[in-house]
């Protein structure tokens, strides 16, 4: 181990994992929005939406995302959609996390018991109020060990990014391995820094699962 | 625009290639779900052991594995174990190493789960009306946790299989990298041809991919109701 070396790009790093951040969090972000979407498409059974939800969900989860950003990064530009390698990246992630939050939710918003909904109608609710105060706070409860792990799963994914030559984690390893052969430093830094991101989230994660537990949630 | 890519597709034989190229990346993750499977399994039984050494040591296993990507682990074996042990490992056989050891990682994980949500009172009541060990096992536990299991092993393959489009980024020839040579050879001739060929690999990986997942739905209907 080089210890000057990794000194000397350690900042590289540091400036790669914030990218690799800010992307995840804005993938994270869009992706909860377009889940929830799609999950109240289908619990309500939206006609119409409702198939197409149902294909998008299908098309996201059963291909991989590498695949999907190749189609996004140098597919589409031939139909006149030129799209920066971020955008691209943002666009991928939320196109892949919106069907896993979506089945996230919708297990949560099932297993809400109809009385409940029933019970907020009766009272003189409104709809929008009885998603907002009776469906959601439930339903949200419930599924939020899948909603953590589906965050693990996208900060995990952006590791492909740098396939549509974003400068992430990955390439800046790949990078410095190809510059000074420093192979094991490379790796090392790399390994150290998805563990700085990943590590705190799991541990939470890990703590949340226990307390919903305790609290009769969630099995 | 004039030019239809997908005629491309036909030329030749590169629809066959691709489809080759598809075998690549399904025949690795097979070879890795076969092992894994197998490997889980045993592990899983393990893990529910009570001896703190084998909690900790798998623990710390199965938590380095989950953090880590998948492409940070093709890394580590393809660019990193050559390096430090000095031995030639090929694209396709580190693919496998990393593979085989998410893949078991994550089934040690499944049977474990499924092993303990069968409540203590079934091991008890299988003793009390006099079951040796192997009995209560093989027709009181086997059955119910193979239950909750299967359903979860199979979305577990569709993963895999998935997660072995990475291969290309370590230098393996698959579906992606025949793609890409497909394209370099006609991109002049017909300039649309990016769009046709990853929209067709996109496809076969849905074509492969659907029927596993759906095949998981199916059987945990069935078996929950």
């Amino acid at each position: 181990m080089d210890f000057n070396f990794i000194k000397e790009f350690a900042p590289l790093y540091i400036e790669a994992g914030k990218l690799t951040f800010r992307i995840a969090l804005i993938g994270i972000i869009g992706s909860v929005i377009v889940g929830l979407a799609c999950s109240l498409i289908r619990y309500y059974r939206v006609p119409i939406l409702k198939r197409i939800v149902g294909i998008y969900i299908e098309l996201s989860r059963n291909t991989p995302l590498l695949i999907q950003l190749f189609f996004l990064y140098f597919g589409l530009p031939k139909l006149g959609i030129m799209l920066s390698s971020e955008s691209c990246a943002i666009a991928g992630l939320i196109f892949l996390g919106g069907s896993y939050m979506s089945e996230a939710f919708r297990s949560g918003l099932e297993a809400v018991d109809d009385i409940q909904i029933e019970s907020g109608l009766s009272i003189g609710l409104t709809n929008f109020q009885v998603i907002r105060y009776i469906l959601m706070p439930q339903a949200i409860t419930i599924s939020f060990p899948a909603f953590l792990a589906n965050i693990i799963f996208l900060i995990k994914e952006t590791s492909v990014f740098s396939a549509v030559a974003l400068a992430d984690l990955m390439y800046v390893a790949k990078d410095l391995i190809g510059l000074y052969y420093k192979t094991d430093e490379s790796l090392f830094m790399l390994v150290i820094a998805y563990s700085i991101i990943l590590l705190p989230i799991s541990i939470v994660f890990t703590i949340t699962e226990r307390k919903l537990r305790y609290a009769g949630f969630g099995n | 625009m004039q030019d239809l890519g997908i005629n491309v597709l036909f030329q030749g034989r590169n629809f066959i290639r691709l489809l080759e190229g598809l075998w690549v990346t399904v025949r690795i993750s097979l070879i890795a779900v076969i092992i894994s499977i197998l490997l889980g399994i045993v592990l899983g039984m393990i893990m529910t052991s009570k001896n703190p050494f084998v909690k900790v040591t798998t623990k710390i296993y199965l938590e380095f594995i989950r953090i880590m990507p998948q492409l940070v682990l093709l890394f580590l074996v393809y660019f990193g174990m050559t390096k430090v042990f000095r031995i030639d490992l090929s694209g396709e056989l580190s693919a496998i190493i990393v593979f085989t050891l998410w893949g078991t990682a994550e089934m040690s994980d499944l049977v474990r789960g499924a092993l303990v949500s069968i409540p203590k009172h079934q091991y008890e009541s299988g003793k009390a009306i006099g079951l040796t060990i192997t009995q209560i096992y093989l027709y009181i536990i086997i059955p119910q946790a193979v239950r909750r299991l299967v359903p979860l092993a199979i979305n577990l393959v569709t993963r895999m299989i998935k997660t072995t489009s990475l291969i290309v980024l370590i230098g393996v020839v698959e579906v992606l990298k025949v793609g890409q040579q497909i394209i370099e050879a006609s991109r002049l001739s017909v300039p649309s041809v990016p769009l046709w060929i990853y929209g067709v690999i996109f496809f076969l990986y849905f074509i492969v991919c659907y029927p596993i997942t759906l095949l998981a739905t199916k059987l945990e209907k069935r078996w929950n109701s």
